[in-house]
């Protein structure tokens, strides 16, 4: 238990003006009551997600075979005599992968950790912008809503893929034409909490507190907001384009001649579905980096915090990631390579795909030798973050083979496709996620989570994880087609593997068994978990200068930096970390 | 509670926080535009014929339209200037004349739209329609978000030169910058759609 | 508190400074009128297509330059400014151009 430092004040901010109900949970302009309103939004929309993928499995599984209880109660539109519609997998398939990248990671990793955290981390009062902070959330949470709501369109929610690709979404039913509603609410948020995170990141910097003495963290946060910002307006646009399809009649989209189910449809033609497919790329490469670096940012804090050493290569790190922001623009038609889009452009692609693939080597490498020679501290949050490191780099590794076009002809869109982005995702990102839980829930509510409850999250996450993701691989090398209703049943050259989808299968479940601890000790040690001091971890980093929790303008007096952030085991010094807070020795 | 560098410049990157919001946020509408002006760029190079502008569209009014534009925005470095100056007055003199040639623009928009409606050119009648009514309608859209602003900072939001009258300068000067960034969209739109 | 903050930001702003903005702004206007005249001179000439494009994109990005360089004050900016910016006009040229490369019909193979 660490002994409060002189520079940690103890009373609440002066003016603690009385705002009321409203105004001080629901829209509040706190920077770090928008992050837990993101976080706890966030965690529950990855429930959420993970229960619709749940439903799905037991069709995978056992393609055809009624679903007892639960079946009967979606009715006759989704599953007639508890049998799940062809069209209902699709609503499950397309919301899955929608709420679990928009509504629930990036959300939380973004809203949730990096508004919690960042201003307190570079030693601010608050966000640049503590309005536009509020108004980002209540445009996140209004797209939430449409999104769920669109299961209950008539003909169900969207069904072409989290991807939406043209002429199929198109054409769809209405509940496209919601997701698409939808996600213009979240670019918004998007749009807002971006310019908030880089004006504060850039402005708002403590004294003393220069670019390359600013955690991990803010550097992955401050790179994921310059791809928010940049990235997304393109799908703003396809979204628009793809709305006047469906609404105004328009055929952005539609090529000529186009026929459906045996009737040619009514539409002017002279679109082209590859333009679909380039301006949602556009987004979506950079979008698995928005996914993966508040992720990478997380563990870096917590490796440093729990070997008791400085992060090694912290500004190899740092010019990794800048590289790796800006590369990702310019990767994204690897996600096309079978559209017929010739050699030269191809060769482009995978040129710049294998390029990408350096900066994150080093970022990996550099936290795995970060390791070498500490005093580590198997803590909660470490065991997380030790987790995602040989995970994320399996999900990397399974990358290089869809990255080179000659392997990605075979390999696109089977289950290898799955397994890789998992990988990277599940027990990469979600992991990270935990890890950065379990390491700041202290910080945000003064108690600590059970350790016990902790470690059975881990161990039954990251072996479960393991059981649904691994057969991927297989499955896919086997030439199993993703998006298929019944798992690949009704295919001669899946049948040899059809038995790993029932070993996904009751892996998904037990993995969402595993959460019950997580859920427990969340909602219990906030109420009853061990109160903790300013800074339980023996940390560094500014934010462990505050209180916890934090009042309202975060530090009584604004800290100044005084050194970089990961001074640890620094020789001579009384004890093994010196804060960054803590004013030089003369 | 204070945010430092609302109204103030850092020292060292010499602005203040608005400044640098307002050009990220210009970034981001520049990259919206630039989707669709991409999606015109791939439709054109993929269509067997693609249509003058002037079969469909009115190039004298549009001229008019660019000459409206391009007026207000001049108007609009006035009204900050009058800001900078003290001149309240004349600043809600540009600024009123700013709103009224948006207003303009918007009046010739909506005659064009009526008569494309009336010979029955709609979005689906092909694709240079198409990305006709999707470009210049998003673009109008901007044009109402810019008038909504600079008529709030003419009328109610005007109240902050009596109390802080830097920040409300640097208001008027951000949405300026918006107002500019919907004249130089329109510089590009013009010739695309009209003259090619 | 009125007469300070007046003071204050006067003093921030030399009125000289202004005025010779203003005097650019104006310049920048009429330069804008004539290069519109010019354009849409160019367009009744009914020069040959490729001709007419590159003309108008030319004469489009010289008044896009003005307004941008003086209107939006960026011939005087900061740096940070200056570099985001930049990153933004090196992204869009990929978005503008790579999807059409794709296309069979635009790159010849």
């Amino acid at each position: 238990m660490a002994q409060p430092t002189a520079a940690v004040p103890h009373h609440a901010a002066p003016e603690t003006h009385h705002l009321g109900f409203w105004r001080t949970y629901v829209f509040s302009t706190d920077h770090k009551t928008i992050g837990i309103q993101y976080a706890v939004t966030g965690l529950l929309f990855l429930l959420f997600g993970f229960s619709l993928m749940m439903l799905m499995r037991w069709q995978l599984a056992y393609p055809g075979r009624a679903l007892p209880l639960l079946g009967s109660l979606l009715g006759e539109a989704r599953m007639p005599a508890g049998i799940m519609l062809p069209e209902f997998y699709n609503q499950l398939g397309a919301m899955h992968g929608t709420i679990m990248v928009f509504l629930g990671v990036v959300p939380l990793a973004v809203g949730g950790f990096g508004n919690f955290v960042l201003p307190l981390q570079i030693g601010a009062p608050d966000m640049a912008f503590p309005r536009i902070n509020m108004a980002s959330y209540w445009c996140y949470l209004p797209g939430g809503v449409v999104m769920l709501l669109s299961f209950f369109a008539p003909g169900g929610s969207a069904q072409s893929g989290w991807t939406s690709y043209a002429p199929l979404a198109d054409i769809a039913t209405s509940g496209q034409t919601w997701w698409l509603f939808g996600m213009v609410f979240l670019i918004t948020s998007s749009l807002l909490g971006s310019i908030n995170f880089i004006v504060t990141t850039i402005q708002l910097r403590a004294p003393g507190l220069s670019f390359f003495r600013l955690p991990f963290f803010v550097w992955a946060q401050l790179v994921t907001s310059f791809l928010l910002l940049l990235a997304f307006p393109p799908l703003e646009g396809a979204a628009i384009l793809q709305l006047m399809d469906r609404l105004a009649g328009t055929s952005f989209f539609l090529p000529s001649g186009l026929v459906v189910s045996g009737q040619a449809l009514a539409a002017t033609g002279g679109g082209n579905p590859l333009l679909w497919q380039h301006l949602f790329w556009f987004l979506a490469h950079p979008e698995v980096y928005v996914l993966i670096l508040p992720a990478l940012g997380i563990v870096a804090e917590v490796v440093a915090n729990n070997t008791r050493k400085p992060l090694f290569g912290y500004r190899s790190m740092v010019y990794s990631v800048i590289f790796l922001g800006f590369m990702s623009f310019i990767v994204w038609a690897h996600h096309m390579f079978i559209t017929g889009m010739g050699t030269t452009m191809a060769t482009f692609f995978q040129t710049t795909t294998m390029i990408i693939s350096i900066p994150s080597v080093v970022v990996l490498t550099a936290l795995i030798i970060s390791l070498w020679g500490g005093s580590i501290r198997f803590t909660t949050p470490m065991l997380f973050a030790l987790g995602f490191l040989p995970m994320f780099g399996i999900g990397g590794l399974t990358g290089l083979p869809l990255g080179l076009a000659a392997t990605d002809v075979h390999l696109h869109d089977t289950y290898y496709v799955i397994g890789h982005f998992h990988y990277v995702v599940a027990p990469g990102t979600i992991f990270g996620l935990f890890a950065g839980v379990y390491y700041w829930f202290p910080k945000a509510t003064g108690r600590a989570m059970n350790e016990t409850l902790g470690r059975l999250h881990f161990w039954g996450s990251l072996v479960f994880m393991n059981v649904i993701f691994m057969p991927f691989f297989v499955m896919g090398l086997a030439g199993v087609s993703r998006r298929l209703y019944d798992g690949g049943a009704s295919y001669a050259h899946a049948q040899h593997v059809l038995q790993w989808n029932v070993v996904s299968s009751v892996g998904a479940w037990c993995l969402a068994l595993a959460q019950l601890p997580f859920i427990f000790n969340f909602f219990w040690s906030a109420f009853r978990g061990r109160r903790v001091e300013a800074n339980p971890w023996e940390a560094t980093t500014l934010e462990w200068a505050a209180p916890s929790p934090p009042p309202h303008g975060n530090f009584e007096t604004l800290p100044e930096a005084h050194r970089g952030p990961y001074e640890y085991s620094v020789p001579g010094a009384g004890r093994d970390f010196v804060p960054q807070w803590e004013a030089a020795r003369a | 509670m204070d945010i430092p560098y609302t109204v103030a410049a850092r020292p060292d990157t010499g602005l203040n926080n608005g400044k640098i919001g307002i050009w990220l946020f210009l970034a981001s509408e520049v990259m919206l535009f630039g989707a669709l002006f991409a999606s015109y760029v791939m439709l054109r190079a993929g269509a067997t014929d693609w249509p003058p502008g002037a079969t469909y569209l009115n190039v004298p009014l549009a001229t008019l339209n660019t000459v409206v534009l391009i007026s207000s925005s001049v108007t609009m470095v006035l009204a900050w200037a009058s800001l900078v100056k003290g001149d309240f007055g004349r600043f809600r003199l540009f600024l009123g004349i700013t709103i009224l040639c948006g207003l303009g623009f918007l009046v010739v928009k909506f005659f064009e739209y009526s008569a494309k409606f009336h010979h029955e050119y709609f979005p689906s009648t092909n694709t240079f329609l198409a990305i006709y009514f999707t470009l210049t309608g998003l673009h109008g859209l901007h044009v109402i978000g810019g008038m909504a602003v600079n008529s709030w900072l003419w009328g109610p939001g005007s109240k902050m030169w009596k109390t802080d009258p830097a920040h409300f300068t640097n208001r008027v000067e951000n949405a300026g910058l918006f107002w500019h960034l919907v004249d130089l969209v329109w510089i590009f739109l013009f010739p695309v759609l009209y003259l090619l | 508190m009125n007469e300070e903050a007046h003071a204050d930001h006067a003093a921030t702003h030399g009125h000289a400074d202004v005025d010779r903005q203003v005097r650019g702004a104006i310049l920048v206007f009429l330069c804008l009128l004539v290069l519109t005249g010019f354009t849409v001179t160019a367009w009744r000439l009914h020069l040959p297509t490729h001709l007419a494009i590159t003309l108008a994109l030319l004469v489009a990005t010289v008044k896009g330059s003005l307004v941008a360089g003086w209107f939006m004050h960026l011939v005087s900016e900061r740096k940070l400014i200056y570099g985001v910016l930049a990153l933004t006009a090196v992204l869009f040229v990929p978005l503008l151009l790579f999807p059409v490369l794709t296309s069979s019909s635009a790159l010849h193979r």
